[in-house]
């Protein structure tokens, strides 16, 4: 059973990846002056890559495994990071611009007097956590039993999904909706009451998020390499085909997203201690293409393909918006082009074919030249 | 307080099928008609299968044929008429996964294997059980279950091909292998549309042979195009005509049937 969840891909990245989140946090503790110093800065844009990955990793099992093209998954992930959020706000206290200690700011500046219902409980952590990953998961499964139950597919569902991610993003714009508006939640002063701005706390978030990336791969392994991944595989290729095997198609489509959807929800809850803010800006769907774009440069239905293209897609953003800020929507279109034309299966899928390549090499390094 | 009579008591009565003498019938289609936008597909189509029968259907395009299937799969519903699946299980209100878990599988014109997976995991996700969400995720494969997929792959002669993608494999192979499918789900009925088409001749026999292995154990309704297929089977067969049947009875008299030779225009059953 564990050799068929670890097979060798899973194996490698979980090498790589363990030795990638063990070099920064060494490196984070080296003297601000010395050679292999990580700063807290990019540990922290570091961290919000793993975050990225993470939801890389949710579209990619909707996507790669049932074929579902999700282009609203960007919603999950802001659901997640706005219910998180919310917990930060409680906590800012008399710390904020009116000192209110019942009130966020914003709430205050709006003239209310007491919380909203649904912000009742929201200082309490365990119950944070539990709305941010509850929240996406219950609008994914009304969300997709409303759209699979109608057998909702294909281009039609990419479209709808879109469209829910914008209907939301117009409505946490109001003001009245009391998530902060436009601005959304920012200026958090403290986690579980430690420094939020803290180099150790910037640390611990990023080995937080490298261990969450760690355990939803492996669940999304686990699910994989189950049979249920054989018949998610066989809806992606003939759904039809597969309700005449007996199978509840809508079913196995409603759980996975609801699974994804709530993955997405704890990449967003881990994604706002990190980056300081969420904003309505994280529901539009540019954010969702990008990162559906990030798994179709990594390679659908490979997991490890998901996470590479957030990580290359994301600094490849933070590299070009700082070098030159306006061309970044055209680099990420060219890319996307690209992609598609020369490489349909992603990068990924560069991997067996280096390896057929250099394996002949490495066998004529260790044995001499005698086949040749 | 209202008396419960015998009558107000009773479940549904099991349905009564029409003809007089029964016998081990298993498929009951009565009466059935189906029609698309004012043309009859099917028109009071009655046919009924008795059990651990091979029973040969054939017919010109558009005799209804494949829209039979249909209906009895649950894919289409018909206007008016009756399935049933032994004189207990109404088919008409299944959909296609309910169908399926009753134990009617069927195999599609076009060979419909899941090409990104090996033939091994083609076999085993069409394996008879439980298939909610959850027991698909526990599923693990028994000794029991593996030594079945095993005969099975040997049945249809893809042992050594396990481990392909089934987009590997031939024309043929995909035939076979879906065929398999349908095994792997242990079915009672197995509805087959035109398995042989676009076969090598030695594959057609080898298909025959298969096909005649299994009889008794699985009912079968075979849909085919291929006359030196059907006439090799030697069983009865019967004869769709626009949406009705023809006639029915053994190769040689169908043959013989003027009425079958002017629908097929005396052409290809001779």
């Amino acid at each position: 059973m564990l050799t068929r969840i670890f097979d060798r891909p899973t194996r490698i990245f979980f090498l790589c990846a363990l030795f990638f989140s063990a070099a920064v946090i060494i490196g984070a503790c080296f003297p601000p002056d010395g050679l292999w110093h990580v700063s807290p800065y990019t540990v922290s844009l570091l961290g919000k890559y793993l975050c990225y990955a993470i939801l890389a990793l949710s579209i990619d099992l909707v996507w790669g495994y049932l074929g579902i093209l999700s282009l609203g998954h960007g919603a999950f992930f802001a659901l997640g990071g706005y219910a998180f959020g919310m917990y930060l706000m409680r906590h800012i206290g008399t710390q904020g611009v009116y000192a209110s200690a019942e009130l966020p700011d914003f709430m205050v500046f709006l003239n209310w007097k007491e919380l909203p219902w649904y912000w009742q409980g929201s200082d309490m952590f365990v119950f944070a956590c539990l709305l941010a990953v509850l929240v996406p998961g219950l609008l994914a499964f009304i969300f997709g039993w409303t759209a699979f139950r109608s057998r909702v597919s294909g281009v039609y569902f990419s479209i709808i999904s879109q469209a829910m991610t914008y209907a939301l993003m117009l409505a946490f714009y109001l003001n009245e909706l009391g998530f902060g508006g436009n601005n959304g939640l920012t200026d958090f002063k403290t986690l579980l009451g430690f420094e939020i701005h803290s180099p150790t706390m910037t640390v611990a978030l990023f080995a937080l998020s490298s261990l969450a990336l760690l355990l939803t791969y492996f669940l999304c392994r686990l699910l994989a390499s189950s049979r249920l991944g054989l018949v998610c595989i066989a809806v992606r290729d003939n759904e039809e085909r597969i309700r005449f095997t007996g199978y509840r198609v809508e079913h196995i489509k409603l759980a996975v997203f609801t699974l994804s959807a709530m993955l997405a929800g704890i990449a967003g809850a881990l994604y706002v201690p990190q980056v300081g803010i969420i904003n309505p800006s994280v529901f539009s769907p540019l954010f969702s293409v990008e990162m559906v774009i990030c798994v179709a440069l990594g390679g659908r239905g490979l997991l490890y393909g998901a996470v590479l293209g957030a990580f290359v897609i994301n600094f490849a953003k933070s590299w070009l918006t700082t070098a030159l800020p306006d061309s970044w929507l055209f680099a990420l279109g060219a890319i996307f082009v690209l992609v598609t034309v020369l490489l349909p299966q992603g990068i990924a899928a560069l991997f067996p074919r280096a390896w057929t390549l250099l394996r002949p090499l490495g066998n004529r390094m260790k044995y001499g030249n005698k086949n040749a | 307080m209202e008396i419960k009579t015998p009558e107000t008591m009773a479940p549904a009565l099991p349905w009564i099928p029409k003809l007089q003498r029964r016998r081990n019938y298993i498929l009951f289609i009565e009466d059935i008609t189906v029609s698309f936008d004012g043309f009859k597909a099917l028109d009071n189509l009655t046919l009924y299968i008795s059990e651990g029968e091979l029973r040969c259907l054939i017919g010109p395009n558009g005799a209804g044929k494949t829209t039979m299937m249909d209906v009895i799969t649950g894919h289409t519903r018909p206007d008016s008429g009756e399935v049933w699946f032994t004189e207990k299980i109404n088919l008409l209100d299944k959909d296609e996964v309910a169908v399926a878990q009753a134990g009617i599988c069927r195999k599609f014109q076009k060979p419909s294997v899941f090409e990104h997976l090996s033939v091994y995991h083609n076999l085993e996700l069409a394996l008879k059980g439980r298939k909610t969400v959850r027991d698909t995720f526990m599923a693990r494969l028994s000794s029991e279950d593996s030594g079945f997929l095993d005969a099975t792959l040997a049945l249809i002669g893809l042992k050594e091909r396990a481990r392909l993608l089934a987009g590997s494999l031939s024309h043929g192979q995909k035939q076979w292998l879906e065929i398999g499918m349908l095994l792997a789900q242990k079915p009672l009925i197995l509805l087959l549309d035109e398995p042989v088409a676009g076969m090598t001749p030695q594959e057609i026999e080898r298909t025959a042979q298969l096909l005649l292995t299994l009889e008794g154990g699985h009912t079968i309704i075979l849909v085919e195009h291929d006359m030196a297929f059907v006439r090799s089977l030697a069983r009865k067969v019967t004869v769709l005509h626009q949406g009705s049947v023809l006639a029915e009875g053994s190769m040689d008299e169908i043959s013989r049937n003027p009425e079958v030779i002017t629908a097929y225009l005396g052409g290809d059953l001779c």
